[in-house]
């Protein structure tokens, strides 16, 4: 089969070592971890002994050197294992707390905090939202007050994935409450400093397995070299350059794991039979799942020009923002197709397709909602200010 | 020490084959994978060779059309080098030339010390070659290694029987054929995928082996695959009735397929 151009031959071989890593070691255990709520913290040590959380990372580190399309691959393939928990937990280690690091810390920072998160042998967490601010980065509250070698922070942030595993955080703070933009720092605080507490474990619609934390810090004294690049007010700069990864890396997973959730469903509708024969075989049942499969290469198409786009070294905003936002969209409609495919049996809690239901649902909300997406495309097309 | 790794790369399983109408093989067009039946010598080799502390794991393969993509993923696996048997010439051998290609191009490589290879191809199924490589290069055959260790030059193996396992020793060098799971085999890292692109392959054909064309493809198949049937179609089982004695039935009907 034609590959989209960004792929070259070692893409796939890459494909199938994820898909075997998936198929061996996660799938197996998918529905005991999502009854436990949660995944073991091994996951990360394996995944990153595989070299699979360095993909896009320079070797010096020990990354593979790769591209946006490795990570892409990785990301597909993980939501391929119908749990969107994983793809979530371990791409936030991979293209959300950490990208930030690799492009501004510095050597010692990338010493400490970028190399054993790519090993796997540190997990990280990036924490942005709080209980009034979000995508609205410019108001959080949580505060750093520089108090000579350290940094007081104080503040909570809420919907922490890999909250409670976290070995440190990636934070965002106001150094310069009078700055706006310019006031934002990234920190990268140490879980196990005096201070730091996860206040809360949420609960959630889906993505049980991935642990998702409130997190409280009072006067958590953060030391100086652990403010990323050292140089405080370019927090937010370093967080659009992080946002592109964070976005399609999201597009990413919802791409797999609606692929995953399509093929299941065909699978399900060649062997269910009503009035004689396999539902697939209804005109009714075939047109819905052709409609999906349509939406879905109309999707992937999206995510794969963009990648080429950022690949090709431009910063296409609107699009990536059209591509996070399509594609968790194209999910959403074809996991409630699937659902409606199959009929009762997929109401089941012991239905994956149910899972992939409940799960999809975040691609919508997280990482910016729909509404934020389409806040940025109208910037970019004159008709909003900013 | 130096480990030869017998590999073939076949179209992928997953997708359904075709035979040729004329002459009842399978067709080798697009792109081939690595037979996973040979991962696991792959695997093996690279464990062995690690640790006798040292030493290089090569490739052997023959295929059509100088493919190399399923080598590809062995050398991404951590093996050396590979030599690539291609050659239009190649086209129809049967199990014997294919051995005897494999011999000469294991020769080729030079010092090697053992070469393992799976029992059988995963889309042939001959399970004939690793004996024929061994007799051909005048050297022991061991088969169905389900273990292997290497200590002081001495090799052994446990072979696989149907009761359990016999002890198997021979002096190196040797030709070992390896079961599916004697190791598991490791997933190429992506590190180890683009490193595999640079890795020397040493692309042959039938003459630079010092082969005539005549003892291999058509020229030189002793077998013919005269003709192919279908497998039957699976029929329906039988339905049991249950009367109260349907247990007896079930294990009766168990005990006759020796199952328990």
């Amino acid at each position: 089969m034609a590959q989209h151009p960004i792929f070259t031959a070692e893409h796939d071989q890459l494909r199938s070592s994820v898909r075997r890593f998936v198929d061996t070691e996660l799938r197996p255990h998918v529905e005991e971890w999502e009854e436990a709520g949660r995944f073991p913290d091994e996951v990360f040590r394996r995944a990153g002994e595989l070299g699979f959380l360095g993909l896009h990372y320079p070797p010096r580190w020990g990354g593979a050197g790769g591209d946006l399309a490795a990570e892409i691959v990785f990301v597909e393939e993980l939501a391929k294992s119908g749990c969107g928990a994983l793809a979530m937990a371990l791409s936030v280690q991979t293209d959300m707390a950490t990208p930030s690091i690799e492009q501004f810390g510095t050597d010692d920072q990338k010493e400490r905090y970028l190399r054993p998160a790519i090993a796997g042998t540190k997990i990280a967490a990036i924490a942005i939202t709080e209980p009034d601010a979000g995508s609205d980065v410019a108001a959080i509250s949580t505060r750093a007050v520089r108090d000579g070698d350290v940094w007081r922070v104080n503040g909570r942030k809420l919907f922490i994935t890999n909250g409670t595993r976290a070995d440190f955080l990636t934070l965002v703070a106001k150094t310069d409450p009078a700055a706006g933009h310019h006031g934002i720092s990234l920190f990268l605080v140490d879980r196990d400093l005096a201070g730091v507490s996860v206040s809360r474990t949420l609960r959630k619609l889906g993505m049980w397995s991935s642990d998702t934390a409130e997190i409280a810090l009072d006067d958590v004294a953060v030391p100086h070299e652990n403010l990323i690049g050292l140089e405080p007010g370019r927090g937010f700069a370093q967080l659009m350059v992080q946002l592109q990864y964070e976005r399609l890396a999201g597009a990413a997973a919802s791409v797999g794991g609606a692929d995953a959730a399509l093929a299941r469903t065909i699978a399900y509708a060649g062997e269910r039979r009503t009035f004689g024969q396999p539902i697939g075989r209804h005109q009714v049942i075939a047109h819905r799942l052709a409609d999906a499969a349509t939406e879905l290469e109309a999707a992937r198409s999206l995510l794969y020009t963009t990648a080429w786009r950022v690949q090709q070294g431009e910063y296409p905003v609107a699009e990536i923002s059209m591509t996070k936002k399509y594609c968790a969209q194209v999910q959403n409609r074809l996991v409630d197709t699937c659902v409606q495919v199959f009929g009762g049996a997929g109401y089941l809690h012991e239905e994956p397709i149910s899972r992939a239901y409940r799960d999809a649902r975040l691609g919508r909300i997280g990482g910016g909602t729909d509404e934020i997406m389409n806040e940025v495309i109208a910037k970019r097309l004159g008709l909003r200010d900013g | 020490m130096n480990i030869a790794v017998c590999v073939k790369q076949i179209p992928d399983p997953a997708v359904p084959g075709e035979l040729d109408p004329e002459s009842h093989t399978l067709h080798r067009v697009g792109k081939l994978i690595l037979d996973e039946s040979d991962s696991f010598g792959v695997e093996m080799a690279l464990q062995l060779a690690d640790k006798a502390g040292g030493g290089d794991v090569t490739l052997i393969s023959m295929a059509p059309n100088n493919e190399v993509s399923g080598l590809r993923t062995a050398l991404a696996m951590g093996a050396a080098k590979a030599v690539l048997v291609s050659d239009p010439a190649l086209a129809g051998s049967d199990a014997l030339s294919t051995a005897k290609v494999l011999a000469q191009a294991i020769t080729r490589a030079g010092d090697v010390d053992l070469v393992l290879t799976a029992t059988e191809s995963t889309d042939g199924y001959t399970g004939t070659v690793p004996n024929q490589i061994a007799q051909l290069l005048g050297w022991p055959s061991l088969t169905f290694a389900k273990h292997v260790e290497v200590e002081d030059g001495k090799l052994t193996i446990r072979r696989q029987t149907e009761a359990g396992y016999d002890v198997v020793e021979s002096s190196l060098p040797a030709v070992v054929s390896v079961t599916a799971g004697v190791v598991e085999p490791r997933y190429p890292s992506f590190k180890g995928i683009m490193a595999a692109k640079n890795k020397p392959v040493d692309q042959c054909t039938v003459a630079d082996l010092g082969l005539s064309s005549d003892d291999v493809g058509w020229s030189g198949a002793r077998q013919e695959i005269t003709n192919v049937a279908a497998a039957p179609a699976r029929e329906a089982g039988e339905k049991v009735e249950d009367d109260g004695s349907a247990h007896e039935r079930i294990v009766a009907f168990l005990e006759a397929l020796k199952v328990i």
